[in-house]
């Protein structure tokens, strides 16, 4: 038992100083992606159906290719965001940390992974 | 991690059923929540029954009618009986609320009365708000000032008077923070729909001059982020009142500050 008074507890170690970057971040990839999954939308619809060469083709021109791209690398860093306060909201102590640490190796891990096919299909 | 079943000994039991007045012919029936702290039983449920022609028309009417005329013992808050004080906050018919404005006819079937959600229980219908009233003290719900002039009255116009409107009111009766999922998993370090109502009400006073150390105050992910704009504060207010609209307000001004 901790003999704390009910404002120490209140206050616990103070502002952490930091969640007006993170709510920012989360507001421009929101407004990003009202934008970007549209044009994602009809961007991989028009590839779908084709042969492989002219896969290759097609995501070799830099709207298709650099749309894709950039889809990919906000959702998922959205993701992480979002996933990050998830985490947050339901899981404490050491699991935290972890958890969180395994969510952005994860994204940084998938991003990776998705540029180099990108790259690999455009080039 | 979060804990989603109620331990054993949380568990609500069928409690007590109380005879039904008698030669009463408009009886309603309420079932009401009941645990006391020094029997080591379970909580349970009791069932009372109450003759609706000799009784108010307000929750908070039948449930003095029920501790002075049939069960001494039912333990509950209450004060002004008219919505000012906020000590008769409870969950009725699913909703929490202040059980003095509460008119019993806005209620189909059954009166389900049980003390506000995710708190722990003092008694009976009674929550323990230390916590809450202790992080309403730490947003410094006062005019802070640094300049010692005017030495007499501190003017304010009717444009920044007008801004404090649907914040002053909060009589923290701690419905809405009790209704937040996210003041239920994170309320030891999230403040809660009515302390974030209330920092902002001192935030936008024209007066105070601790804008920035309030704000700075609130700048971490917990103490004001968990808020994920769920909006069951604004629809659970008794007194109409919007702290998730106060909430927005200070993001955007976080964000105004730093971008």
């Amino acid at each position: 038992m901790n003999y704390l008074t009910d404002r120490k507890r209140a206050q616990g170690t103070g502002a952490g100083g930091e969640g007006t970057h993170h709510h920012w971040q989360m507001m421009v990839s929101s407004a990003a992606l009202v934008i970007l999954v549209p044009l994602f939308v009809f961007v991989f619809a028009n590839g779908l159906g084709k042969s492989y060469e002219e896969v290759l083709a097609y995501y070799g021109r830099p709207f298709p290719a650099i749309v894709t791209g950039l889809t990919m690398v906000v959702v998922i860093l959205h993701l992480v965001r979002e996933t990050q306060v998830a985490i947050e909201d339901y899981v404490h102590g050491v699991a935290e940390k972890l958890s969180l640490m395994a969510v952005a190796a994860f994204g940084y891990t998938l991003i990776a992974a998705g540029l180099f096919a990108l790259i690999k299909l455009a080039l | 991690m979060v804990q989603l079943t109620l331990p054993k000994n949380s568990r609500i039991t069928t409690g007590k059923t109380w005879p039904k007045p008698e030669g009463a012919t408009n009886v309603r029936k309420f079932q009401i929540y009941r645990w006391n702290p020094d029997d080591g039983q379970n909580p349970r449920v009791d069932t009372y029954f109450v003759d609706m022609d000799a009784c108010g028309p307000m929750v908070l009417d039948a449930l003095i009618k029920i501790k002075n005329e049939i069960d001494p013992t039912l333990t509950f808050r209450r004060s002004c009986r008219e919505g000012i004080c906020g000590s008769c906050a409870m969950n009725i018919d699913g909703i929490n609320t202040l059980a003095c404005i509460y008119g019993m006819d806005e209620i189909k079937g059954d009166v389900k009365v049980y003390p506000l959600p995710h708190m722990p229980v003092v008694k009976d219908l009674i929550p323990d708000l230390t916590h809450f009233y202790a992080q309403h003290a730490s947003i410094m719900p006062w005019l802070e000032t640094k300049t010692n002039r005017p030495a007499k009255e501190w003017k304010q116009s009717i444009e920044d008077r007008k801004k404090l409107d649907g914040l002053y009111e909060c009589v923290m009766c701690a419905s809405c923070s009790t209704s937040c999922p996210s003041y239920w998993w994170n309320g030891d370090r999230y403040l809660g729909p009515a302390a974030l109502l209330h920092a902002y009400r001192w935030i936008i006073d024209s007066r105070d001059e601790a804008t920035g150390e309030r704000l700075d105050e609130l700048e971490d992910p917990f103490k004001l982020y968990r808020c994920h704009t769920i909006m069951n504060c604004a629809k659970t207010c008794p007194k109409g009142l919007n702290p998730a609209k106060a909430i927005a307000e200070i993001k955007k001004m976080m964000v105004d500050r730093a971008v």
